[in-house]
């Protein structure tokens, strides 16, 4: 296996657009292009997140769309599709292909127009991520799932519910905060200074969550740039490394141990920590799915940064704020960055090269310059999970 | 071809139209997995035989959905009951909407209440392959 780096990352605004899924994939892959100066022949294979493009706009096979589009001769291109973690789930395929030997230089990324199928059918699109037979019909939502698990957690390690949504409400009010300072994020300028009254009295969207406690629906598109570590001298002097990947399954929430502890996510985390010969102690800066409130407390936890149960105190202490460590989700996360569920995923890639090459908005840089970073994203009930650890310096 | 499933997803259903919870009894460790795959939730194994279920469980978690997918009518809860034999499936619980929620201060004591399965039909949709059966859960 080879080293592997990113030599380039792009990412549109998160928010709504009046632009197709091929477009807006390719205004972020061509801005990961531009960055790297890669031409367009030396791209040898296009991996691409999107997880509803036949919904929203009538596209399946969107693959040799983007190929056409941006010129890339006739080179193979594949969607994939893990819900919200697919652009995570592509970037690791293209690493192990370029570690491999067997491309050099691959486009991976994602893009979705999630905001423009309305609430409706967004929510019923994203339902589809649960088993369809014994969980989707039911009338299951995303926002319940996480709501499940707020209840749950509050009974397991007995913090009154109040006290838990007060918790929670820090996770919101930290990544709104962080997504106000982001030009790139669909709440830019909005709700940086929210406080706990505002988010557990916010409306309630899936009880014991308001939409405060929820990310958005999101239209946009982000790519990255993805080699071998010899060959990204060519292109940059600051190339970003992998050094570490995992990925998880699971099947229905029911054959789960238990929703508060995703056993996929453990999995998934801890062989991305093998590989990178790393542990939770390294990480400088993390990208954690933070759909809802309760997912990044949950999260926080799986991957290894506090023990079980612990979390929730961790965020209301403001230990995953700017100054804490790791720092989470310092360019607004999900809930303030948004959350196109084909792109989301790249990115997270995208923060974490920006914040490591000390180029990251006002206010969300991390300082000093972050090491070491991991990306974490999660796709359904814990039916699939993503890490990806990336570092400045080679192992 | 060998079919492997034991117990589809149909027959399942049917017997839930029935208010007959259907499981599958693993040969290899003896525990019951539900609602059904090919292999035993717990062990692997192929060896399995199909079994009805007391329906009888208690309720893990829930939640009061107020926001729906497109198809669905809101303000419906969806639990989580561990059965007693064992598995952990989702369904509707048959309650007072206003007791699920935050304002009610002792909504947390509905977890662990004992509940009995029963079924609830709803209309189906555009990708429901005919009408849907849900477990519909009564606290007993
Ligand atoms: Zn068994």
């Amino acid at each position: 296996m080879r080293d592997v780096a990113i030599v380039g990352t792009g990412q549109t605004k998160f928010g709504r657009w009046d632009k197709s899924n091929t477009e807006l994939f390719c205004d972020a892959a061509l801005e990961a292009m531009e960055e790297a100066n890669v031409d367009q022949k030396d791209i040898e294979a296009v991996y691409a997140g999107a997880v509803f493009p036949g919904f929203e706009e009538g596209q399946t096979n969107i693959g040799g769309h983007l190929v056409g589009s941006l010129h890339l001769g006739n080179i193979p291109s594949t969607r994939f599709e893990g819900a919200c973690c697919s652009a995570t789930v592509a970037i690791r395929d293209a690493y192990i292909w370029v570690a491999s030997g067997y491309y050099d230089i691959v486009l991976a990324g994602g893009t979705e127009r999630a905001l423009s199928m309305g609430t409706p059918f967004a929510t019923k699109t994203f339902a589809m991520a649960n088993d369809c037979k014994y969980e989707g019909n039911v009338g299951i939502t995303f926002p319940g799932v996480f709501a499940m698990a707020a209840r749950r957690y509050s009974k397991i390690y007995d913090i009154p519910l109040d006290k838990l949504r007060e918790k929670m409400a820090h996770v919101s009010m930290k990544n709104h905060k962080h997504g106000a300072l982001n030009p790139l994020a669909q709440f830019y300028q909005k709700m940086g200074n929210l406080k706990v009254e505002d988010v557990v009295n916010a409306r309630m969207a899936c009880d014991p969550l308001t939409l405060l406690d929820c990310c958005p629906f999101s239209d946009g598109g982000a790519a990255t740039i993805i080699t071998s570590a010899d060959i990204a001298r060519r292109y940059t002097d600051e190339p970003i490394y992998i050094l570490g990947v995992g990925q998880g399954s699971a099947g229905h929430l029911g054959a789960q141990e238990d929703l508060t502890k995703p056993a996929s996510r453990v999995f998934s985390s801890r062989s991305a920590f093998k590989q990178a010969g790393l542990g939770p102690k390294d990480i400088d800066i993390m990208e954690i799915h933070d759909c809802f409130t309760s997912a990044e407390i949950i999260a926080s936890e799986a991957i290894g940064f506090f023990d079980w149960g612990k979390g929730a105190d961790a965020v209301e202490e403001g230990q995953t704020d700017m100054g804490g460590r790791p720092v989470i989700n310092p360019d607004g996360g999900l809930m303030g960055k948004g959350h196109p569920i084909g792109a989301t995923g790249a990115a997270q890639v995208h923060t974490i090269v920006e914040e490591m090459k000390g180029k990251a908005p006002k206010g969300n840089q991390v300082d000093p310059v972050p090491e070491i970073g991991m990306t974490d994203t999660l796709g359904g009930g814990f039916n699939t999970l993503a890490h990806l650890i990336l570092g400045r310096s080679r192992r | 071809m060998k079919e492997y499933y034991v117990l589809t997803a149909k027959d399942f259903y049917d017997g839930l139209k029935e208010d007959k919870l259907l499981g599958l009894r693993c040969k290899e460790c003896g525990q019951i997995t539900c609602p059904p795959l090919p292999t035993c939730q717990w062990c692997g194994s192929i060896d399995l035989e199909k079994t009805e279920l007391s329906g009888n469980g208690e309720i893990l978690t829930f939640t009061l959905t107020d926001v729906p997918p497109e198809g669905f009518e809101p303000h419906y809860i969806v639990c989580l009951v561990r059965l007693d034999e064992g598995p952990t499936i989702m369904g509707r619980l048959d309650y007072d909407a206003e007791k699920v929620t935050v304002k009610y201060e002792r909504s947390q004591e509905l977890i662990g209440k004992k509940v009995k399965a029963g079924h609830v039909v709803l209309p189906a949709d555009k990708y429901s392959m005919g009408e849907k059966l849900v477990p519909l859960f009564k606290v007993v």
